[in-house]
């Protein structure tokens, strides 16, 4: 799997570039076509990347969130869900690298292969981070009007960590 | 939305700091995260840059056709508004092979692609289509078969077994997936019928 893992970009570039290639067409130019266009896309990305950062630490740093857990730990508890993992349940669809943070804590204090280990990979796995996409392709095209979009994605996120926990239950 | 959510984020953010008097974390983040963003642009910009070179080649080669017309029974089940043939077809079966092989960096230009071949279908064009929703359900969702960047994690942390939870990530990633198209659809005709 690992070896398979390590095939998937070279065997993409080499079928995309001989079938090109075979058709006779103009590869390079084709090529520095596309870079040039991914260069002014990635420049233009720049201002809903800076707005999104911008806000999503702030309320990241200011701690509400973990505060605010705090006080929902007996319905946790009661739902049987593991308290350690709702932070890391929370930030998933806000933000990327908070979560990658939160994830390689719980591998650092519970052991990577520990029941919490498993669970934090499943969710890291199987979710998106929902509100960043959202925002950065449609902010990309110029949509504002959103319309359902965002409750949705959140769903299927929310669907998809409850999934997470009770498949790792059942399985390990 | 986005305007709500946006200063929503900031003025809970700044408001509940000031009221627990942690102006440290604040003004660090504040000046931090021009910073972040900027960092984030320069590692994704060679990335883009390099494989929207390669998904030219693909498509004036007419190789992300092939994929598309693949796919077209699938695509026309999940996508009914496009119509047959259009280039937003190939970039969006391009964009979820990437994503189900857990590469979301590289996934991230075939999907701006493919919203901004979309927007040439959208007659309204500050409000989003039905197609673009559908899209971005299949983005969030997380589906993915081999999740590359938790496995490299897991490595990197001496997991035992790397690779045992590949199982589970594809049963849960599909759940989420096909109740997340579940709702889409129903939502989508709920608010067509108003």
């Amino acid at each position: 799997m690992i070896l398979f893992s390590k095939l998937i970009m070279p065997i993409i570039i080499i079928t995309i570039i001989s079938y090109a290639f075979f058709k006779k067409n103009n590869i390079y130019e084709s090529f520095i076509k596309g870079a040039k266009e991914g260069v002014e896309m990635t420049i233009n990305l720049f201002p809903y990347i800076l707005a999104m950062i911008f806000s999503i630490n702030i309320i990241v740093k200011s701690n509400i969130i973990n505060d605010f857990l705090g006080l929902l730990k007996p319905l946790f508890d009661i739902l049987r869900v593991p308290i350690e993992i709702i932070p890391m349940a929370i930030m998933r669809p806000v933000s990327g690298t908070a979560t990658l943070a939160l994830m390689n804590d719980i591998f650092i204090q519970y052991g990577v292969d520990s029941f919490l280990g498993r669970l934090a990979s499943t969710i890291q796995g199987s979710t998106d981070t929902t509100i960043y996409i959202l925002t950065l392709y449609f902010g990309f095209v110029g949509i504002n009007k959103i319309r359902y979009a965002m409750w949705v994605g959140l769903a299927a996120d929310l669907i998809g960590i409850v999934a997470s926990i009770v498949v790792v239950s059942l399985v390990f | 939305m986005i305007n709500i959510i946006w200063a929503l984020f900031i003025i809970i953010g700044i408001g509940y700091s000031l009221a627990m008097g942690d102006l440290n974390a604040v003004n660090v983040e504040i000046l931090n995260s021009a910073k972040t963003s900027f960092d984030m642009i320069l590692t994704m910009l060679p990335i883009i840059a390099l494989w929207l070179g390669i998904m030219t080649i693909a498509k004036d080669s007419g190789l992300l056709d092939k994929l598309a017309s693949f796919f077209a029974p699938v695509l026309s089940f999940l996508f009914p508004e496009i119509p047959k043939g259009h280039e937003s077809l190939g970039f969006i079966s391009s964009n979820i092979i990437i994503n189900l092989f857990g590469l979301g960096n590289v996934a991230t230009p075939f999907g701006l692609k493919a919203m901004e071949s979309l927007q040439t279908l959208n007659k309204q064009k500050d409000t989003a289509t039905r197609s673009m929703i559908t899209f971005l359900v299949l983005n969030t969702s997380g589906l993915s078969i081999i999740p590359t960047t938790v496995i490299s994690l897991r490595v990197m942390h001496n997991s035992t077994a790397p690779m045992e939870i590949i199982g589970v990530v594809i049963v849960a990633s599909l759940i989420s997936t096909v109740f997340g198209l579940i709702i889409d659809r129903i939502w989508g005709k709920v608010c067509d019928n108003r």
